[in-house]
């Protein structure tokens, strides 16, 4: 199953590696990561988007918790929490097909950023569903490039 | 007052009451070792930095201190690596301080640099990089509260040379305040409820205490605990001593070379109360049949040990010694009369044995000998393997902090530097290292640390002139094709040798561990003959001095009972009635 988890952790060099570490040594791909202060500059707040086995994710959490430099961790329930990711993605773009892709742009309130000769770049921001079908929709005129935020997220509550 | 980093290392060896200090030096901690000069801290300089870290942990388990150690940048940090495993393994509390290139030289690769926090993050409990100087103090302090509280464990700091050498204007702290880390001591008082009327519910319980009990000075609560609800008690391998082995309650230890009447008394349990434990697949064998009637109680500090392996119906997540205490208040004797009649008789029937021989000795008479001859009142620490097992099996342990052995990753090498440590936290104590003709070499360069500092350890060599428990498992499970674990093969052997004894083996064993005793100025001794075992131990028990015995045991000698890997408890081979 999916797991995003969302950690506050000391703002301090070598503990994202210590994270890291307890996936890596596991044999575990993590899909995204994100990190940044949170308003107490000493405290980051960390989302990990991961799969694998619930039993092991739980051994982790709780070695995560373990960890001297984990204040605090959360594994969000489906809906329990708001998530968000922030995609910039760069599409093959003639004069011909660039009002069509301008239209999906529109529907879906992403942002164009950039414009070539060739190509436009769209910044879209939301959630899963939102952005993969945004993708989904690009796809044909030519996708050449893709970079994500990874996805953040925060207690509903 | 300002002083320097390297001088505030020694501050705080003297504010942590630091007596004894073991380590190597280098380039980049030569300003630590010259500030040691003006400190009362008793220094002894190893042989390797492996033999450094062991023989703190060896003074950690047998004094209940924090073990510290020192080494310098590069290859000397990573000769502690280990150790820092082996440490963490099993839960001792090691403060180590490694020496670093100066902070502007990091990243370089600058002569004997290495990234040691990188390195030793999975087998540290914590470890520092200490990039400013100012933050000395406070790293210092966590350090030695990190390793010592909780789930203890080793902390590794790495001060680079600059830091050692800058002015800092701090005072070394008085306390921590780490907002992240604080641990539970405190038991849950319904939980403790629900683990008494657990006990009083119960007809067949069974407890399982690990080395936590023995870290949480838990003994008499645990005594006291078996003893009013009439329980019988088994421990694992890093439990030895926490229980009196030779009292009527105690089944001894079980697991894969456990005793019989353990490992039944597991399996029939409906009641299996752990207590500072962690389940490690030694001990449970298949973990789905494991226990397979038991409601099982799992007492711990580190709420990761709890349900990691197997399911628990009552945990208690605190410190062993403050929940037991509690326990003892609330505890009614329970209903096990037949229970104990019972284990009595599984006791009678399925005794540890082997069978003596007359021509040649056997390595459980040895430890055997060893136990009668001191009346148990030494502390034994073992290398690894079938020397391990059977020093686990055959001395009764009825004192914690007396079996001193790497259990958790089984590292050869440990028990002479760990002798060597005890023997400096215990002066005047019997110290004895059962070891194998291997794991002995890992680390006999300690020769010389012992015989410089007058350490009388002795060194029981089991000398079968295999890597012996790999040999066992070959011989069981492999068809005898004894690969790699002869000691004795070398260029004059045929080459089709399957490694198993025969008439054209080399006379003599390599090296000559009497002579490389003497070589050091230590006493060196060989015993062949089963009667001259006895006055030959009863002789080098009296001596002053370190000592290696080269016993020559049976070369094919097995360590039963034994639970095959991927078998169930009661599905013991050997040693059977
Ligand atoms: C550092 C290390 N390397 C390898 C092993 C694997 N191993 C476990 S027991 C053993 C044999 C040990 O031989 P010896 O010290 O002679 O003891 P014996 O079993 O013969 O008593 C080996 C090689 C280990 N535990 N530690
Ligand atoms: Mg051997």
């Amino acid at each position: 199953m999916r797991h995003t988890i969302s950690l506050l952790v000391e703002n301090r060099f070598g503990v994202l590696a210590r994270i890291a570490g307890l996936f890596s040594g596991r044999g575990f791909n993590i899909d995204s990561l994100a990190v940044g202060e949170t308003q107490d500059p000493s405290i980051s707040r960390m989302t990990i988007v991961v799969r694998g086995d619930d039993q092991i994710l739980e051994q982790v959490k709780k070695q995560m918790n373990k960890l001297i430099d984990v204040i605090k961790v959360q594994d969000f329930a489906p809906g329990e929490s708001i998530q968000r990711e922030l995609i910039l993605v760069k599409v093959n773009a003639t004069q011909k097909t660039r009002p069509d892709i301008m239209q999906i742009v529109d529907i879906f309130r992403a942002k164009i950023v950039e414009v070539t000769a060739n190509s436009v770049t769209i910044e879209v921001t939301g959630s899963d569903e939102k952005v993969s079908s945004l993708l989904d929709l690009v796809k044909p005129f030519g996708i050449k490039d893709i970079s994500r935020t990874g996805k953040i997220a925060m207690s509903r509550k | 007052m300002s002083m320097t980093g390297a001088a505030m290392v020694i501050e705080c060896f003297k504010k942590e009451k630091v007596e004894v200090l073991f380590g190597y030096p280098g380039g980049t901690v030569i300003d630590i070792f010259d500030e040691l000069t003006k400190s009362k801290v008793q220094f002894f300089l190893t042989r390797h930095e492996q033999g450094a870290i062991h023989a703190a942990d060896g003074y950690a388990r047998s004094t209940g201190k924090i073990g510290v150690c020192i080494a310098t940048s590069g290859p000397g940090a990573t000769n502690l690596v280990t150790g820092l495993a082996t440490a963490s393994m099993d839960s001792i509390p090691i403060v180590a301080i490694t020496g670093q290139v100066s902070t502007a030289m990091i990243g370089n690769d600058a002569f004997q640099e290495a990234d040691v926090t990188g390195i030793t993050r999975p087998v540290t409990k914590h470890n520092y990089l200490v990039k400013d100087a100012n933050e000395l103090p406070r790293i210092l302090k966590e350090a030695f509260y990190i390793a010592f509280s909780g789930r203890p464990g080793p902390v590794v700091i790495d001060i680079p040379k600059n830091v050692q050498q800058s002015i800092i204007d701090l005072p070394y702290p008085d306390s921590v305040a780490i907002r992240s880390y604080k641990p539970t001591y405190e038991g849950h008082i319904r939980q403790i409820k629900k683990v008494a009327s657990a006990i009083s519910a119960s007809k067949k319980p069974l407890i399982y205490s690990g080395g936590g009990v023995i870290i949480s000075g838990a003994s008499n609560e645990l005594t006291e605990l078996a003893r009013k609800a009439r329980i019988p008690v088994t421990t694992t391998l890093m439990g030895l001593g926490a229980f009196p082995e030779t009292d009527e309650l105690s089944v001894e230890m079980l697991g894969m070379h456990g005793t019989a009447y353990a490992n039944f008394a597991v399996q029939e349990t409906d009641l299996l109360i752990a207590i500072g434990a962690r389940f490690d697949d030694r001990i449970t064998g298949t973990l789905s049949t494991f226990a397979p009637h038991a409601k099982v109680i799992h007492i711990d500090i580190d709420p990761t040990a709890i349900r990691k392996n197997v399911k628990v119906d009552i945990p208690v997540v605190g410190d062993v010694k403050k929940v037991l205490k509690v326990l003892n208040t609330m505890i009614e004797p329970a209903d096990s009369s037949d229970w104990l009649k019972h284990i009595s008789a599984l006791k009678k029937k399925n005794p540890l044995s082997y069978k003596k021989s007359k021509t040649v000795i056997k390595p459980q008479e040895v430890v055997e000998e060893i136990y009668d001859l001191t009346g148990g009142d030494a502390i034994v620490c073992t290398e690894v393997g079938q020397n391990q097992m059977w020093a686990a099996q055959f001395f009764k342990y009825s004192k914690p902090r007396t079996f001193l052995s790497s259990g958790g990753l089984g590292t050869m090498g440990y028990g002479f530097p760990a002798a060597i440590g005890a023997q400096i936290g215990n002066p005047g104590k019997l110290v004895f290292d059962i070891a194998g003709d291997g794991s002995i070499q890992m680390n006999i360069q300690e020769l010389a640390t012992a015989v410089i500092n007058d350490l009388p350890v002795k060194v029981i060599i089991l000398n079968n002139g295999y890597l012996g428990m790999v040999r066992q498992w070959q011989e069981l499970f492999y068809e005898k094709r004894y690969s790699g674990t002869c000691l004795s093969r070398g260029k004059v052997c045929p080459k089709g040798c399957d490694g198993r004894p025969n008439d054209k083996c080399p006379a003599n064993y390599i090296p000559d561990f009497v002579k490389v005793a003497e070589a050091y100025g230590a006493i060196g001794k060989r015993v062949v003959k089963p009667g001259d075992l006895r006055p030959v131990l009863k002789e080098i028990i009296k001596v002053k001095k370190p000592v290696f015995l080269d016993v020559k045991v049976s070369p094919e000698e097995n360590v039963f009972p034994m639970v095959p890997a991927g078998a169930s408890l009661n599905q013991m081979i050997g040693g059977l009635a």
